[in-house]
C-alpha cells in the first residue's frame, strides 16, 4: 500500500486519514492486530513520533484499541466503524457537492448528473 | 529541563568572519531535527561546536549537561560531511577501528548493513564510488547507540534513490531515545523523517518548531516555507 503525503497539511493529519481509510475498507480487519508504530513508520518513510500521534488520535477516535499485552488492536465495535466510514462519506458529497455548485449547477441538475452517471441506482 | 543539548548565547566567528551569532537552542532526547539553512548559514560550525572540533568565541555548549569532550565523544556519533577514512584501509579495518574506539558500536549491524549493501570485508575504500562510500560512512555511524548523532549533509551528492535508502537507515537504526541532528538544504528529501526542523541565516536561529506545527500554521511544506524565506532576491 502506498503512502502519499502532500505538501500543505500536517503529515500526522494525512498518515491518521490513510489509517482511517484503511480500517473503514477492512484493509486493517475489525479485531485484527493493528501494525506497530515502527512498521506503519517505516512502510510511510516518516519519523515515529509523528506515526504515534497520528495513533493516538485514532485512540481517540474509537476506531484503535490499546492491549497491554496484545499491542493494538483495530476496534471491533462495528457500529463505530459504520460511523466514521458515513462521516467520510459526507464529507466527500459535501466536497462534491461544492465543486459542482463553483461550476454552476443547481441542486436539481447536480441530482440529475449523478442519474445519468448510475443509471441503474 | 533535561536537554541532551543545551546552547546559549552561543557566538563563533573565523577572523572577523562571524558564523554564529548568539544562538541559543535546547534539543530534547528522541527527535529527529532538521538543521536547515542555505549555504554558508552556519550549519557545519553549530555541528562542529557541538563534537568539540570547534571552540565558542562566547556561549555555553552542553550535551547531556557536559562541555563537549571525553564523556561527550562516548555518546555523539558523528558524520562529516566530507569523506574521512583512509583509502588504503579495507572494510573489515575500518570495522576493527571503529570497535576499538566506541564502545556502543554495534558490529554484527554494522556488518549487516554492509552486507545488504554488498560492501565485502575486503573492499577498499579508494575503489568505492562516492555513493557507496556515503553509504559505509552512515552504516559506520548508525551502527553505534548515541544519544546524539550529528549528521553534517548525510544526503548531499547522492542520487534519489540513495537518499531515500539513507533516510531508510536513519529512520530503522537510530536509538530511538537519541537525537538526531541532520543538517541540510534538501528538505524536501528529509521532511516527512523529521520532528523539528531548526532554520538557520546567516548565523543565526530565525525558526524553531515542529514540522507540523509549521505547515498547520503556514499551510505550506517546510520545504516551501524555506525557499520563500531564503529566495534570492
Amino acid at each position: 500500500m502506498e503512502w502519499k503525503l502532500t505538501s500543505g497539511r500536517p503529515i500526522w493529519l494525512q498518515l491518521k486519514e490513510e489509517l482511517t481509510q484503511r480500517i473503514v475498507t477492512g484493509d486493517y480487519p475489525m479485531g485484527s492486530r493493528f501494525p506497530t508504530v515502527r512498521e506503519l513508520a517505516a512502510e510511510a518513510g516518516v519519523n515515529p513520533n509523528t506515526m504515534q500521534r497520528a495513533l493516538s488520535e485514532l485512540e481517540k477516535d474509537g476506531l484503535v484499541e490499546s492491549n497491554r499485552t496484545a499491542g493494538r488492536l483495530v476496534t471491533s465495535d462495528a457500529q463505530r466503524v459504520e460511523e466514521v466510514r458515513s462521516q467520510l462519506a459526507e464529507q466527500l458529497m459535501e466536497a462534491f457537492c461544492r465543486g459542482m455548485e463553483g461550476l454552476g449547477y443547481t441542486p436539481a441538475q447536480i441530482q440529475q448528473k449523478l442519474k445519468e452517471e448510475n443509471p441503474h441506482e | 529541563m533535561n536537554e541532551l543539548v543545551h546552547l546559549s548565547g552561543v557566538t563563533k566567528a573565523y577572523g572577523r568572519q562571524p558564523a554564529l551569532l548568539d544562538v541559543n537552542l535546547d534539543l530534547q532526547p528522541g527527535r529527529i531535527v532538521g538543521l536547515l539553512g542555505p549555504n554558508g548559514a552556519g550549519k557545519t560550525t553549530l555541528i562542529k561546536l557541538l563534537n568539540g572540533l570547534l571552540q565558542p568565541d562566547a556561549g555555553v555548549v552542553e550535551i547531556d549537561g557536559t562541555a563537549p569532550g571525553v564523556y561527550t565523544k562516548s555518546i555523539v556519533s558523528y558524520l562529516p560531511d566530507r569523506p574521512y577514512l583512509a583509502e588504503w584501509m579495507k572494510v573489515g579495518q575500518v570495522l576493527d577501528l571503529f570497535q576499538d574506539f566506541y564502545a556502543d558500536f554495534d558490529r554484527a549491524r554494522a556488518e549487516a548493513m554492509c552486507g545488504s549493501l554488498h560492501i565485502a570485508p575486503t573492499m577498499r575504500i579508494k575503489t568505492m564510488s562516492k555513493g557507496t562510500l556515503e553509504k559505509m560512512q552512515l552504516v559506520l555511524v548508525m551502527s553505534r547507540r548515541a544519544m546524539l548523532y550529528l549528521l553534517d549533509e548525510p544526503i548531499a551528492g547522492v542520487d534519489p534513490a540513495a537518499r531515500d535508502y539513507i533516510m531508510d537507515t536513519i529512520l530503522s537504526n537510530y536509538n530511538p531515545e537519541g537525537t538526531v541532528l541532520i543538517s541540510t538544504h534538501l528538505i524536501a528529501d528529509v521532511e516527512r523523517v523529521l520532528d523539528e526542523a531548526v532554520f538557520l541565516q546567516e548565523g543565526r536561529v530565525v525558526l524553531h518548531d515542529t514540522v507540523d506545527n509549521i505547515r498547520e500554521r503556514e499551510g505550506k511544506s517546510v520545504d516551501e516555507v524555506f525557499r520563500t524565506m531564503f529566495r534570492m532576491v
